[in-house]
């Protein structure tokens, strides 16, 4: 009998949570808000979803409401790819340890 | 591109993913970490619009729509304030629902291109796992709104409560199983919108009754939502990279949630049932006794301090409020060329969401090796000569050790009242976020600096 794809997604992701769970035990406090917008930023890899949505139907007809969610859904995803990577950046950049020469 | 092709590469920018989570083990390593991130990332967008393979007239508006939304994401980015960190993650939380909403519909209006089956005959399993993304992406969408306006102060932070919340919240809950129930049978669209705005409204309902000093709860909690419906979608999509991320995101809110729930000695649920600050409040106000405190001003503060030979900083939310980090580093600076030893302390809550104070700290160039979490410092009080408590309050209140009646009874607290000295700013003798008197204030030696964090902190400067 052949296993249902779905159980193999199903496996990927309870495995990931169980990895999620260590790597952010692992986290040190003071990085938590970074932690936050960086999972922020990961999570709108959504866009993928969106891309398909937009690139799909017919060569005719670029507007049908799919297509347009789809565009939207563009837009939103990247405003957080790109806002919460940047933000994630520029917070990290300023977690500075002490100067030794003094 | 070939699908098995694809879902390798995908299956790589879920690997990177972990490897950004990974990365904040250490401030060290955490710049990496964001850069695998990012690599992740383009790796999944290219990846996609190479299977797709379409180079058609849609190309051209899905570039634009991707430029749009990213010029605007870095222009965000640029230009937010550290202190306003909360309000601009509660808003991207929102804008991760709402784009997991809009393309579970967009999935369930044309499922050919999702090759999940075709209009009014798609896959069961696709359509539960449609449902459960837009429902959890709508309940994080209206979810994060609230917790965005709360934060912002255009909607008050108090919690809205009425009669038969619970019960309502319950029945809602109940509908939507109902809802995805009949959807999955029937395959009516109707029962699909439906199923959305009954979402929308549990979203809403959800965090309108949670106060604002629960918001690095709501946050974290919101977090994990954003994570969840972001795997819902992964399962529609049968896309790897989408159901790792969700799953960490998931797993990373649920845990940020309870370490904000243990830093304050209350179980998940009792945050998420709400009414936290409203009822104990007015209970308190009752009896409110006058008790003879005493207050100083800058020049006893910076004598003190003069003379001291270790102090510890305990930051909370009122620095942010009074933008006072700045001014607090020139001052700590001050104190260093005395060859006066200075730490900060940070509570796991201080602040409105997890870390706030760390990244305000390290934005006023704080190294962050003089930044010491709860559990590090607490016993370095007793040896300390002075604490100066800026802007924070329940966190050091010692009621929480000494009173079983006390709401905040058993909650974590900063030891501050085994300094040698204390000084407490804070613009009033108002009591905290949790509604109660600060057994601190009345202290022999509690030194009371009533003035704005900073005001006063530019002021004991000059004085040093």
């Amino acid at each position: 009998m052949e296993i249902d794809p779905f159980i193999f997604r199903l496996s990927i992701f309870i495995l990931s949570i169980f990895i999620g769970y260590y790597v952010v035990w692992s986290v040190t406090p003071s990085l938590h808000t970074p932690l936050m917008s960086v999972t922020n930023a990961i999570s709108s890899v959504i866009i993928v979803g969106a891309i398909i949505a937009g690139l799909a139907g017919s060569t005719d007809n670029v507007f049908t409401i799919s297509n347009i969610l789809g565009f939207l859904a563009i837009s939103l995803a990247a405003i957080n790819i790109f806002g919460g990577f940047l933000v994630t950046q520029r917070m990290l950049q300023m977690y500075k340890k002490k100067k030794k020469d003094k | 591109m070939s699908a098995n092709l694809s879902a390798i590469f995908y299956l790589v920018s879920g690997v990177l993913f972990i490897l950004a989570l990974r990365g904040l083990s250490s401030p060290e390593t955490s710049r990496q970490g964001n850069f695998f991130g990012i690599l992740g990332m383009v790796i999944a967008i290219t990846v996609t619009f190479l299977l797709v393979g379409n180079f058609s007239s849609e190309l051209i508006y899905v570039l634009i729509f991707l430029l749009v939304g990213g010029l605007i994401g870095a222009f965000i980015a640029y230009k937010i304030p550290m202190t306003a960190m909360p309000e601009l993650v509660a808003g991207f939380h929102s804008l991760v629902g709402l784009s997991a909403v809009f393309v579970a519909i967009s999935a369930f209006l044309n499922p050919e291109a999702f090759n999940l089956g075709s209009v009014g005959a798609i896959k069961l399993a696709s359509l539960i796992e449609m449902s459960i993304g837009a429902a959890v992406g709508a309940i994080t969408f209206s979810g994060s709104i609230i917790a965005f306006l709360k934060l912002q102060g255009i909607m008050s932070g108090s919690p809205i409560t009425f009669k038969g919340q619970h019960f309502l919240n319950a029945l809602l809950l109940i509908l939507i199983l109902v809802l995805s129930y009949l959807l999955c049978s029937s395959q009516s669209s109707n029962f699909f919108w439906i199923l959305i705005a009954v979402s929308f409204l549990i979203g809403f309902l959800l965090i309108i009754p949670i106060g604002g000093a629960d918001m690095p709860v709501v946050i974290s909690m919101l977090n994990s939502y954003s994570g969840w419906a972001a795997a819902g979608i992964g399962f529609t999509l049968e896309n790897t990279a989408l159901i790792i991320t969700g799953a960490l995101v998931g797993s990373s809110g649920a845990i940020l949630s309870y370490i904000m729930c243990k830093g304050m000695n209350r179980s998940f649920f009792n945050v998420i049932l709400g009414g936290f600050g409203a009822t104990e409040q007015s209970a308190s106000t009752g009896n409110k006794e006058q008790r003879p405190v005493k207050s100083g001003n800058a020049e006893d503060a910076a004598f003190l301090m003069k003379n001291a030979s270790s102090v510890i900083i305990v930051p909370g939310y009122g620095m942010a409020v009074a933008q006072a980090q700045h001014a607090l580093r020139e001052m700590v600076d001050t104190l260093k060329k005395n060859d006066i030893k200075v730490t900060y302390a940070i509570h796991p809550v201080a602040g409105r969401m997890p870390g706030h104070m760390n990244v305000l700290l390290a934005e006023a160039n704080v190294p962050y090796d003089e930044v010491f979490e709860l559990e590090e410092i607490n016993n370095d009080f007793a040896n300390a000569d002075v604490a100066f408590v800026i802007g924070a309050n329940d966190v050091t209140n010692p009621v929480a050790k000494t009173d079983p009646q006390s709401p905040i009874y058993g909650m974590p607290v900063l030891d501050v009242e085994k300094c040698k000295s204390v000084l407490f700013v804070k613009r009033s003798l108002s009591p905290g976020y949790a509604g109660i008197d600060n057994e601190l204030f009345y202290k022999d030696n509690t030194l009371m600096l009533f003035a704005d964090a900073k005001k006063m902190t530019e002021d004991i400067t000059k004085n040093l």
